[in-house]
């Protein structure tokens, strides 16, 4: 009943502090083998951005989980991908979720990407005691800014640091392989198709080389999480177009087929 | 030495409700009722800016009468309450009878412990999955809820209104047909001669059983003139939000040119994958 901020994080930290992902630090020892989530990439094009995510989860050498999802919407206009523990990420970006649902109900008014980009900042420090532990969370945050009618890119690192890409990113374990696809792949000149078909192909590069990432999952229907946020909000890329995107992307390899991107050109 | 005089309970009860009720009934008025395609809500209030209706969680809203500081107060401490549940649990375990029972304990103390009432009436309402799952709670200054049924009306000539409501809301109205009943009574002066609510001087908001996640929308602009108009075919609100960017939770009926202001590069080469994923996509459920 007293009048405060209108952040639920500090609401939570205040009220309900025991609810707080990260809050106190491990008792000593070894940290137990906990799944780990990924690789995710995100690329910018004209009018937007596009983020993908692959659907596995491992525990040292194994694979804890083929269809965990690891790009969510944040909000109306902005998402966020995860790569680091499984479990303290998830709780992390469910706790950002309501931190943007529960501003926008309290104010009335939408926050601006920077706001929500420094808050996820916020949140990732309060969860540095883990970091130290062995225990870290590294999201990858974009959305479209509607002030600036542009789509935009913000990496982290586990101390709360906040660090805009103007063009493309990957965090987690396959971001290596796929940084060196997406450095090669993307162009400024890039439609949305273009921007699509880039973000699976480095993911596929990802998978490739990096155990810990998978590759689309035929026998199973499991196909990367893909999202797209532009001036007409966040959607979910269906797995049909992930598929053929794929399939292009494949046999532009074998030289079965044309390779070209859409809005840019390949070569 | 001075001896305090003697003033019973009774008494002091007695006054604190006076003084609430007073007070209540000098605010405008706020019509809270069902209609086919979930609750609509409808107040006098030439602000833009304070409301009296707001949006707690998925499918709850708050309605309120009385002092705005009040009020408000207690609309951001049902917002915290309704998202530290959904966050503690599941998004399906917020209620609108716990919200209800949280508010009737903070005006229920208020009203024994402090020295002045909360002057305010409030609608927690929720809407179900169908008109029958629909609830409505009527809180009063001194923490009594009351479980209605169909419609409530607070503030001032609540019971004029409330007897016109009983004579005249049905269930399952058409929301045009809802709208044009509350504004009808709350366009009725106690003097006798009716006053004209144009729809710049009301704020109106439903929640809308058919939407997958918040159901709340505001109502206003050419939309709201069109289903107040006794003349126009328009009766219902629409199932797809506004194409303006931003907050989306007004429905005004304006279809801004996405051309506009878009890159045209984008326009030209709408994608499959993206006009696919508006067709089949629900808006996704947070994890």
């Amino acid at each position: 009943m007293t009048p405060g901020s209108s952040s639920f994080t500090d609401f939570l930290a205040a009220h309900a502090n025991h609810l707080m992902p990260g809050r106190e630090p491990l008792p000593a020892g070894m940290v137990p083998q906990v799944p780990h989530a990924t690789t995710i990439v995100a690329a910018s094009f004209d009018g937007g951005v596009v983020m993908a995510g692959d659907r596995r989860a491992t525990m040292g050498n194994l694979i804890a989980h083929r269809e965990i999802e690891k790009v969510f919407p944040a909000d109306d206009y902005s998402c966020v991908g995860i790569a680091g523990t499984a479990g303290l990420a998830v709780e992390l970006v469910r706790l950002f979720q309501v931190e943007l649902e529960h501003y926008e109900k309290i104010e009335g008014a939408l926050l601006s990407l920077d706001g929500k980009a420094n808050r996820l900042s916020t949140m990732l420090r309060n969860n540095l005691g883990l970091a130290m532990q062995g225990l870290a969370v590294v999201p990858l945050f974009a959305g479209f800014d509607l002030e600036r009618r542009k789509g935009r890119i913000f990496s982290y690192d586990v101390t709360g640091g906040r660090y805009e890409e103007h063009q493309f990113h990957s965090i987690g374990s396959g971001s290596l392989f796929a940084r060196g696809s997406l450095k090669k792949r993307w162009r400024p000149d890039l439609s949305m198709e273009g921007a699509l078909q880039v973000v699976t192909e480095a993911l596929h590069d990802a998978a490739d080389d990096d155990s810990a990432t998978g590759g689309a999952d035929l026998y199973r229907q499991i196909f990367p999480v893909v999202a797209v946020v532009t001036v007409d909000g966040y959607h979910r890329v269906p797995d049909e177009y992930v598929a053929t995107a794929l399939s292009t992307a494949l046999e532009g390899a074998r030289g079965t087929g044309p390779a070209e991107i859409d809005g840019g050109s390949a070569r | 030495m001075s001896m305090p005089y003697y003033v019973s309970p009774e008494q002091i009860m007695k006054d604190k409700a006076d003084y609430a009720r007073r007070n209540i009934a000098r605010g405008r008025p706020v019509v809270v009722l069902g209609y086919e395609g979930g609750i609509a809500f409808v107040a006098e209030n030439h602000s833009r800016a304070l409301h009296k209706i707001s949006e707690i969680y998925d499918r709850m809203a708050f309605a309120a009468a009385g002092k705005y500081n009040e009020f408000e107060n207690l609309r951001v401490a049902g917002v915290r309450y309704a998202d530290l549940r959904g966050y503690s649990y599941d998004r399906i375990d917020v209620t609108a009878r716990g919200l209800a029972n949280a508010y009737a304990q903070t005006l229920g103390s208020a009203f024994t412990q402090e020295s002045k009432p909360l002057e305010v009436e409030i609608v927690v309402a929720e809407v179900g999955r169908t008109s029958e799952d629909d609830t409505i709670y009527r809180l009063t200054y001194d923490g009594s809820v009351a479980d209605e049924q169909g419609f409530v009306a607070m503030g001032g000539q609540a019971d004029a209104i409330t007897t016109g409501l009983q004579e005249r809301w049905q269930p399952e109205m058409s929301l045009s047909a809802a709208l044009a009943l509350a504004v009808s009574l709350l366009s009725k002066d106690p003097s006798g001669t009716d006053r004209t609510l144009t729809p710049a001087q009301l704020e109106v908001a439903v929640l809308d059983r058919l939407r997958p996640r918040r159901a709340f929308r505001r109502l206003a602009g050419p939309l709201l003139e069109a289903l107040l108009a006794p003349d126009d075919p328009t009766t219902d609100v629409p199932t797809s939000d506004d194409s303006r960017p931003g907050m989306h939770d007004t429905l005004t009926g304006v279809s801004t040119e996405l051309g506009e202001i878009t890159p045209t590069s984008e326009a030209d080469q709408t994608s499959e994958a993206d006009q696919a994923a508006e067709a089949t996509d629900t808006p996704d459920e947070p994890a």
